[in-house]
């Protein structure tokens, strides 16, 4: 192929997945042009945005990629059985993963930002609004990506081409969303703060 | 991979990997809270901010994905005048250069509809947005390279290493870029 031919292949091929998380992308942003008050009262919770959106992508991602692998390799029935130890498992260790992660990037923003002078909101507010957006957006991204890999695989199409996407997109929608009902619940339960 | 899906199994593959690229985004977290006056008080720029960060990673993901495959398949040589990677890096280039003017539109009209009043003009955050895009393709295309690159060398498998560097990689730099382009182009 010429470098035309590729390009232009190449192009057709990703311009839809990438407009689909465009508008995806749009949402998520839409969320955090509307959660503007509780940045300004909540001092670290943007420096946490990017660290917790990442984690949702990296743990999810890898729990698509983990069941694609396994549904290849045979090690994996295609159904959604709770009771099968492997998907359990996996389940199991992509939540308590993404939730430990998201608590630990609260403590580490709340340590850098304590180190750099600022005046972060409390440790304690900022690991239970990671805590509990960890949970929610888990529950959901692990709905998500378990249901559509599986009903994928079984009609026949390769997970690997749509897992990643899946994902981004989820999260886009979900990730903001969830934090900004998260940081309500917190400052509700604590009065404030 | 383990064959064992135990948790402690998955969790000592993974959890090293996860620690270390959240400590990463930390910092990019950190750079957008410097600048959190100016996001707050224009609500287009902090629209941007999460499809900025999700369009740059996707642009770098996509391309990984194919150099990948490519390097799987043997149809690349890692040579300047290699067709396969040329005419990838031109497509993420395109790509950039149609889908981010529209990213900034979109921004504009997102902020106006949940924000009201934006400090912004439309042409301004367009502007912003296709000039953060194009040097952010640029990025994108030279970090894959040279992840895929040194995957390729060391014999590693590409699926494996590149798309979560690429990913992570672009995010951060994706924040670097939007937040270095508003302060000349929208101080």
């Amino acid at each position: 192929m010429t470098v035309r031919e590729v390009a232009a292949s190449a192009y057709r091929e990703a311009l839809p997945a990438l407009a689909a998380s465009v508008v995806g992308g749009l949402f998520a942003g839409a969320v955090l042009g509307g959660m503007r008050a509780e940045l300004g009262d909540i001092s670290g919770l943007l420096v946490l945005v990017p660290a917790l959106l990442a984690t949702r992508g990296n743990v999810y991602g890898s729990l698509g990629a983990r069941l694609a692998t396994g549904l290849h390799q045979g090690l994996l029935e295609p159904k959604i059985d709770l009771d099968d130890d492997r998907l359990r498992g996996a389940i199991a260790a992509a939540l308590a993963n993404g939730v430990l992660v998201s608590v630990l990037a609260a403590i580490a923003t709340y340590a850098a930002l304590t180190a750099l002078g600022s005046n972060p909101a409390s440790l304690l507010a900022l690991v239970l609004i990671a805590l509990l957006a960890g949970i929610m957006s888990g529950i959901a991204l692990t709905v998500a990506v378990v249901s559509v890999v599986i009903v994928g695989f079984r009609r026949g199409l390769d997970p690997d081409t749509f897992v990643g996407p899946v994902v981004t997109t989820t999260g886009d929608f979900v990730g903001l969303a969830v934090l900004l009902l998260a940081t309500r619940i917190v400052a509700a339960a604590l009065g404030g703060i | 991979m383990p064959e064992h899906w135990t948790v402690r199994a998955i969790t000592r593959a993974t959890l090293p990997l996860l620690v270390v690229l959240s400590m990463v985004e930390l910092g990019s977290g950190l750079v957008l809270g410097s600048v959190e006056d100016t996001l707050l008080a224009s609500p287009s720029l902090l629209v941007l901010v999460p499809v900025t960060i999700g369009t740059a990673g996707n642009l770098g993901s996509v391309l990984a994905a194919r150099l990948s495959t490519a390097v799987h398949l043997g149809t690349v040589s890692f040579e300047a005048d290699d067709d396969a990677l040329v005419g990838n890096a031109v497509a993420t280039f395109a790509l950039a250069a149609s889908v981010f003017p529209a990213v900034g539109a979109g921004a504009w009209v997102t902020a106006e509809l949940v924000a009201g009043s934006t400090r912004l003009s439309p042409l301004r955050v367009v502007l912003v947005a296709t000039v953060a895009g194009v040097a952010l393709a640029v990025l994108a295309v030279a970090v894959t390279l040279v992840a895929t690159y040194v995957a390729y060398v060391r014999g590693l498998d590409p699926d494996d290493v590149v798309i979560p560097v690429v990913t992570n990689a672009c995010d951060v730099l994706g924040v670097l870029v939007l937040v270095g382009v508003a302060a000349v182009l929208a101080p």
